[in-house]
């Protein structure tokens, strides 16, 4: 098998899942086996084929069809995408495991069309990472957001069909108003809207008009939960918990600044940005939202929603490496992608064993439940570390590449900005780890006193993936350099 | 022995496109037994599509047919001209009705008397007569002649709805119709008048050389108004909607998908081949005036839609909006826009037939369109309410459906012209149509329908297959566009070329 023929198999892989999970819907244990199956030779081809010829300098494509004249659909493969595909495919593994404990330890219903629809999210994802040109990228963007809406409806209530329709609207709102719009402009500017080293618009669009499609992009990537385009993002914690892990804070969120990074690196050019200093604008807009959030994530009881608005703060770090177009920017922003989505996915998977193993989303009930959930808090701890970006973890590393970029931008006030939310975010994560180890666990009245004595963790699938992915953010601790390495092929 | 009809009909291609429906009409008069007639007509409808395809073929490949009927030379005699234009509305046409036309004995059996199903289907095809011939004629009397046609054969169509809401509207647009013609005829008189021939392309010549005079512009305004009735252009649409709710659910489905859209092509082919003017250069401001009026239909249509609790009335109403499109790509006049208003009549045509089609299904077997009707519909009715979704999603304009090929040329078009704020406007519509598809999708899949209903058969597998055909072409068109977009565009560059 060639590389190029693996990232076109690679994108329709999860849909092997999808039949199998049709044809096998009522025998649970072969349905989520085939699962399994599917997400492991899934990550095999991508980590296995793509990955070496990526890294050998190659740039895998395939060309599927030419929808309009010059608006064709073609996946091809560069390091930022590549690295969203491997971490999109290999974090399903984990969540998959963690979705079987999860969903039967919840009870949950309609598991079937939550796994299919799961399945063709992650298809989505990898559309997005692999995508040639931004026509293919907004394809597969809307793909998400439709496949998407039903695990946020998942339980069919009326504060469920709420928030399904902020989601809704908001992501295919600004995606229409805005991205469709940026991309016929570009496409009319440029005559094409491939992705190419370097950027295609310099020479075709100047000055302030340079401004206005760098924010028609960056809005209309409602993904990026950029503010004041980010309420989906906490609307949306109502799915299960799997859901809020994998999609909330990786696939879904991550297409959106992975468009944004992608966007600013391959259709502007990060040299066009620095000498125009056309996305100077977009530093504050990130900033603002970066410390924003980090303030309301500060006074969120919900332990969900606490994270939602970590996740909109820490996106933002993202979109803001990228505005500062410097390399060490783009490249530290890159990375964080996949700092970000080990630290998040690890303190979603650890929310959502409280809620399997204690019954319990508020974090003010979560008072002496660590020396209960010993497992789960651990996890949780690290996982907070790397959010906070402390060693030894993998979140460290990103974090000190973005000072990096605003140093090289010059723009001192947003390292500050960066070390601020550092703290705020030690505010809102650690109070529940001191909690959970420091705080005794309130009487409890009346019925069985199962509390004070021993462990009571979750079941097990739910508790080793936190575990499993919160080790994983100390292995990319040191594994960083290989990261740095695959990245340095996106600038020239 | 094919090589011996050929030589016997190859070259009448055309004039069997208008005849063989006029005479299969009065054998389903004479064969009366439902069934029958039916088969007359599917007959006919399936051999009209061969025919436009083959037509299609061959004006790409060799250019455009005139067919001089009874050896009168033009222009004294009637001629019926096909140009990439007509050939591709033609197809739209005649398609839309062979495919309505599978759907439509399990429907009408349910709405109409079986004693009248044969008269039915007479005035079905005579209908798709006068259709016909509006789309290939290039005679401008002969437009009308076949607009009156069409027009009469569709209130008597319209009329035949279940409750007696349906002959008020039939009478409702039998006046604004008639309004419509009268004011066409007048327009037409007039440029008689003044060019002394009938012929749209003698007609052209002597304009041109006429120059544009006080009577040109009165006629300009009396087609303008005529066919802005016809074409149900905000605010002369107010007909639409009543019509399209109360008319028996396939009727719906055949004039929504084909009488708007040959009006919009006979406003294109006056302003585009006939007056060959530019629009906006005549001093009438008749550019602006219509790029208004669509981009005004676009949002009245849409929002009045999303408070409709009629469905049926609903999409009539996003109709009204989606002929804002094709008005506003008109109005653009350059070749992006213009190719996005034909494109739009192939696409929207498609998207439209498909989505009230799914509602006859729905109203078979729910004997209602209301919202309440759509409540767990998802599940009772699974692939009817699957092909509501994607056609929604079309309407909407999302990737890979020929909605997002409509949107594309509008917006270019609007961008070549420099109008960004049109092109914003023409997205901001999108959103509020995905505000009104989903409200009905929400109530599909998360509102449990009623503790006392019934068990809901699947629809019919006729209908199923009628609609599936056309939401599968939603999809197929949105990725294969050379037919589509393709004849549009060269048919645009063709149109844009003789104004210039």
């Amino acid at each position: 098998m060639t590389a190029a023929t693996a990232v076109g198999l690679a994108v329709a892989w999860p849909l092997i899942a999808v039949v199998w999970i049709t044809v096998f819907s009522k025998r649970p244990n072969l349905r989520e086996t085939g699962i399994l199956l599917t997400g492991g030779s899934l990550f095999a081809i991508v980590a296995g084929v793509i990955l070496p010829e990526v890294q050998a300098g190659g740039r895998p494509r395939m060309d599927l069809l030419e929808v309009l004249p010059g608006l064709e659909l073609a996946f091809e493969v560069e390091p930022l995408g590549m690295l969203f595909g491997l971490v999109a495919s290999g974090l399903w593994i984990v969540t998959t495991f963690y979705s079987i404990g999860y969903m039967r330890g919840h009870h949950e219903e309609n598991q079937t069309r939550f796994y299919i629809c799961f399945a063709l999210a992650i298809s989505g994802a990898l559309g997005v990472a692999f995508a040639a040109n931004v026509f293919t990228l907004f394809v597969f963007y809307e793909f998400i957001t439709l496949t998407t809406y039903p695990l946020v409806t998942h339980a069919g209530t009326e504060k469920a069909r709420k928030a399904g329709r902020m989601y809704l609207g908001i992501l295919m709102g600004t995606s229409i108003a805005f991205l469709l719009l940026a991309l016929v402009w570009t496409w009319l500017a440029t005559g094409t809207t491939d992705f190419r080293p370097g950027g295609i618009l310099a020479g075709k669009v100047e000055g302030t008009q340079l401004m206005i499609l760098l924010a028609l992009y960056a809005f209309g990537t409602g993904k990026a939960a950029l503010m004041p385009f980010h309420r989906w993002l906490p609307a949306a914690m109502v799915a299960p918990t799997p859901v809020s892990a994998l999609l909330h804070a990786v696939a879904v969120v991550k297409a959106g600044v992975f468009t944004v990074l992608k966007v600013v690196v391959y259709v502007f050019g990060i040299d066009l940005l620095a000498f125009t200093d056309a996305s100077r604008w977009l530093t504050w807009v990130a900033a603002f939202t970066i410390i924003a959030a980090s303030c309301v994530a500060l006074g969120k009881d919900n332990l969900k929603a606490r994270l939602a608005y970590s996740t909109i703060s820490q996106l933002s770090y993202i979109v803001l490496g990228a505005a500062f177009a410097t390399t060490a920017g783009v490249m530290g922003g890159g990375m964080h992608i996949v700092m970000h989505a080990f630290g998040k996915i690890t303190l979603f998977f650890c929310a959502g064993a409280i809620m399997v193993g204690a019954h319990k989303t508020e974090v003010s009930e979560m008072d002496g439940l660590g020396r209960r959930m010993p497992l789960t808090f651990g996890a949780f701890l690290l996982g907070s570390l790397s959010v906070i970006g402390l060693p030894p973890m993998g979140g460290s590393w990103s974090k000190w590449f973005l000072m990096l970029g605003a140093a090289e931008a010059e723009q001192w006030v947003m390292m500050l900005v960066l070390m601020a939310s550092s703290l705020l975010s030690i505010g809102y994560l650690m109070p529940v780890v001191v909690r959970g180890f420091f705080r005794p666990a309130p009487v409890e009245d009346g019925h069985g006193d199962h509390g004070s004595s021993g462990f009571h963790e979750a079941p097990l699938l739910c508790v080793l993936p936190p575990v499993a992915t919160a080790l994983g953010g100390i292995v990319l601790f040191f594994c960083a350099g290989d990261i740095w390495q695959l990245l340095t092929g996106m600038v020239p | 022995m094919i090589d011996a009809l050929w030589n016997l009909i190859g070259d009448d291609l055309p004039a069997l496109q208008i005849a063989m429906p006029l005479l299969t009409a009065t054998v389903c008069v004479i064969v009366r037994r439902p069934m029958l007639a039916w088969a007359v007509a599917m007959f006919n409808a399936w051999g009209a599509v061969v025919n436009a395809s083959i037509l299609l073929y061959r004006v790409w490949t060799r250019g455009t047919i005139s067919y001089v009927e009874g050896g009168w030379p033009v222009p004294w005699g009637i001629e019926l001209r096909i140009d990439l234009l007509n050939a591709l509305v033609l197809l739209v046409v005649t398609s839309i009705c062979a495919v309505v036309l599978v759907a439509v004995p399990r429907s009408i059996a349910n709405e109409i008397p079986r004693e009248k199903h044969y008269l039915f289907y007479a005035t079905y095809l005579l209908c798709m007569t006068g259709l016909a011939g509006m789309t290939i004629t290039g005679d401008a009397f002969n437009i009308f002649v076949f607009l009156e046609i069409s027009s009469l054969s569709s209130y008597a169509l319209i009329s035949q709805g279940r409750t007696s809401r349906a002959l008020t509207s039939a009478i409702q647009y039998l006046i604004m119709g008639t309004l419509g013609g009268t004011f066409i005829l007048l327009g037409i008189g007039m440029l008689y008048m003044m060019t002394g021939t009938l012929n749209l392309v003698d007609m052209a010549d002597q304009l041109a050389l006429l120059g544009v005079n006080r009577t040109v512009l009165v006629a300009m305004a009396c087609l303008g108004v005529g066919i802005g009735i016809k074409l149900a252009v905000f605010p002369l649409h107010t007909w639409l909607p009543n019509a399209y709710t109360y008319a028996p659910a396939v009727v719906t489905a055949f004039l929504a998908a084909t009488a708007t859209k040959v009006a919009y092509y006979v406003l294109v082919r006056f302003a585009f081949s006939v007056f060959r003017i530019n629009l906006t250069l005549d001093g009438t401001h008749g550019g602006a005036l219509l790029m208004t009026l669509g981009i005004a239909g676009m949002f009245a249509g849409s929002l009045v839609a999303i408070f409709q609790d009629n469905i049926k009335r609903m999409l009539a109403y996003s109709s009204v909006a989606q002929i804002g499109y094709m008005v506003v790509g008109l109005s653009l006049a350059n070749e992006h826009g213009l190719t996005g208003g034909l494109v739009h009549v192939f696409n929207h045509a498609v998207t439209k037939c498909g989505l009230f089609l799914v509602l006859a299904c729905v109203v078979l077997r729910m004997n209602s369109t209301r919202l309440s009707a759509f409540a767990g519909l998802g599940r009772r009715m699974p692939f009817t309410f699957a092909a509501f979704v994607l056609g929604g999603l079309s309407l909407i304009g999302v990737p890979l459906t020929v909605g997002f090929v409509s949107k594309w040329y509008l917006v270019l078009g609007a961008l070549d012209a420099g109008l960004w704020p049109v092109a914003v406007l023409i997205l901001l519509s999108s959103v509020l149509a995905l505000i009104y598809i989903w409200r009905v999708v929400e109530v599909g899949y998360f509102t449990a329908p009623p503790e006392d209903a019934d068990e809901v058969a699947e629809a019919p597998l006729s209908m199923l297959v009628s609609t599936w055909i056309l939401i599968g072409g939603t999809l197929v068109f949105g990725v294969w566009t050379s037919l589509s977009a393709g004849v549009a565009s060269a048919a645009a560059r063709m149109l844009i070329g003789g104004v210039s």
